[in-house]
């Protein structure tokens, strides 16, 4: 255990080193370079510039200006927003609670409806149900997010009036839950629907691996009831596999949310990322990209840890 | 089943069929439908110039906002009185040449990763799939975007960049493969009969690894479609005045109340293309590779 936990980690570490590498490389090509903000205001001469650029370090050999860029990530200082000067590790840890709540809702919402079309599917295989769960799931993997997130404001929030069109709660309101909950039927429906086909279609596999195996067998034969054939024998090992897909699909999540907070003006990091855009402010873009990173490789090496704490089968090595 | 019997079963549908993997093809009826649709899509952007009803580009102030199926307007007109239908058929060029194209490029980046690193092996196998890794832990719509933003967008832009953040699974897939491939007792007596390396891969190895590639490639068309749709919706990919199903959605919401079959009509033809291209990919699997079903 503790020899693949340290390859595991190391693994992880060299994979976060390429994407500052990537990150830091997009940066000095972006056309202006670091500068770019500055480059574009009248009051700047090029020799204010150049003075600037000195200063900053700018003019030093790029392996240099990576290293000292590198150790200031580590040690918490990702640079300051172009736009509001604020540190940009301040400006993402406000717009994190946001897109949690959105993906750790959607993730649940997928996850339930993802297995128990799964089981049903697995367990009437072949049925109209199956049929259309199947062709259902490829559909959903086919509609663009946001279009469906358009046709949702549309059809539920301008045409019906049933659910808000954005926004994560209504302003001058006191804080309710309700109020809440309300505000995030849009969204989750959205970036769940992105979510669910992978479970449906993975639990129903695994289930199927599972349900003519010899154990499965000698639980109905000894006379254990149906369901729980189905549920404490079948679909506990089932499962277990699917834990890695959760890793998997973090970063389907966070650009699925990107889009959805995009379309639903949700308060949320992907949102503040396009926002940012707009403005090339790059030590925020930098930022966002490299923190999803490394929720991505967190995710995925925790993954993958649990399933071989789970799964005894799984040696290590 | 004994390995007559399965000789059996295999030479019946042989000899009925011709090839067991068109047979398993044609049997799975949504692909069949989705090679049809996607038939018809590249036809009609083949020939848009001589199917759509009048000039996409077109401006005309006095028609604007026509509701579908009022007056010479099938489907109605844009905010610049454009003709919509026009548009779509137009913009199906874009966007299925940006999908086809980006698929290009990502099945050959893919597959020259993929091979070399597990030809070569050792450090240049590590460093590839490390590489790949990185590729993979960077979720693509925000590279897209940040890529995207940084050049002046064009077809040829747009494409390079989704095809450049879309090879890491094609490597996988292809370095997996090969592996199992050079394994095999051919290979050695390819090797002992004085083959090349180059000779090895051409004719032994990419042959041998064709059947997953293709499947990939598929898929990774409906993708890249998908990948232009957000792009272009966002404004960061393909600029108006040219159309393309994604950027036709860009206002789109806007004109939700005046307006409502300008957010329609694109998004159903995205649907509509993405679908038909992922049953196919669907049917290619189960006709190539009836293990891998999922």
């Amino acid at each position: 255990m503790g020899r693949y936990l340290m390859r595991r980690l190391f693994q992880g570490g060299a994979v976060l080193v390429g994407v500052t590498v990537i990150a830091f490389a997009l940066l000095h090509l972006a056309p202006g370079g670091p500068l770019a903000m500055y480059t574009l205001t009248t009051s700047m001469g090029a020799e204010d510039l150049a003075r600037i650029s000195h200063e900053l370090g700018l003019d030093q050999p790029l392996p240099v200006q990576y290293a000292r860029w590198a150790t200031n990530l580590v040690r918490g200082d990702w640079g300051r927003s172009y736009r509001d000067s604020r540190p940009v590790l301040v400006d993402i840890a406000d717009r994190l609670p946001g897109t949690v709540e959105l993906m750790l809702a959607s993730l649940l919402l997928a996850i339930g409806i993802g297995v128990a079309v799964g089981i049903l599917g697995a367990l009437r295989r072949y049925s109209i149900f199956d049929y259309l769960a199947t062709t259902g799931a490829m559909v959903s993997l086919s509609i663009p997010t946001f279009w469906f997130g358009l046709m949702m404001i549309f059809v539920f929030s301008v045409s019906l009036g049933w659910i808000p069109s954005g926004d994560m709660y209504s302003l001058g309101k006191p804080f309710s839950l309700l109020d809440r909950l309300h505000h995030l039927v849009g969204p989750v429906t959205v970036l769940g629907l992105v979510l669910v086909a992978p479970w449906s279609r993975y639990t129903r596999s695994g289930m199927l691996e599972v349900l003519y195996q010899d154990y499965v067998r000698t639980a109905r034969a000894k006379g254990v009831p149906a369901p729980r054939v189905v549920v404490q024998h079948a679909l506990r090992n089932a499962l277990i596999p699917l834990l890695t897909l959760a890793g998997v699909q973090l970063p389907m999540l966070f650009g699925g949310a990107l889009v959805t907070e995009t379309v639903f003006s949700w308060p949320g990091m992907g949102r503040f990322f396009v926002d940012s855009l707009g403005y090339r402010d790059y030590p925020v873009l930098m930022g966002i990209l490299i923190f999803t990173a490394i929720l991505v490789i967190l995710g995925n090496l925790l993954a993958d840890l649990l399933y071989a704490v789970v799964d005894p089968r799984i040696r290590f090595g | 089943m004994s390995a007559r019997a399965a000789v059996r079963v295999l030479g019946t549908a042989r000899g009925r069929k011709g090839s067991p993997a068109v047979a398993r093809f044609t049997r799975h009826r949504l692909a069949i439908l989705g090679s049809v649709a996607v038939a018809a899509l590249l036809l009609t952007a083949i020939f848009a110039p001589d199917i759509a009803p009048r000039n996409p580009l077109y401006i005309d102030l006095v028609v604007r906002f026509t509701p579908p199926l009022h007056g010479p307007f099938a489907l109605g007109t844009d905010p610049l009185g454009r003709d919509l239908l026009s548009r779509l058929i137009y913009a199906g060029r874009i966007s299925l040449t940006v999908g086809f194209s980006a698929m290009l490029v990502s099945a050959v980046v893919g597959t020259a990763v993929g091979t070399l690193a597990a030809f070569r092996g050792g450090a240049v196998d590590s460093v590839f799939m490390r590489v790949t890794d990185v590729g993979f832990s960077l979720p693509s719509i925000f590279l897209l975007l940040l890529l995207a933003a940084f050049i002046s967008p064009s077809v040829l832009s747009i494409t390079l960049i989704i095809g450049l953040t879309s090879w890491m699974a094609t490597a996988r897939l292809v370095r997996g493969q090969i592996l199992t491939v050079l394994k095999l007792d051919f290979i050695e007596a390819a090797r002992a009969g004085g083959a090349s390396d180059l000779r090895l891969i051409l004719r032994h190895l990419l042959p041998n690894s064709a059947a997953p590639v293709v499947v990939a490639a598929t898929l990774n068309v409906a993708d890249a479609i998908l990948a232009e749709s957000y792009v272009s919706f966002l404004g960061y990919g393909i600029q108006p005045p040219l159309a393309s199903w994604g950027n036709m959605l860009n206002n789109a919401q806007s004109y939700f109340v005046s307006a409502p079959w300008l957010a329609v009509f694109p998004g159903l033809m995205i649907t509509l293309a993405v679908t038909s291209i992922n049953f196919i990919g669907d049917g290619l699997r189960d006709a190539l590779d009836p293990r891998l079903k999922i």
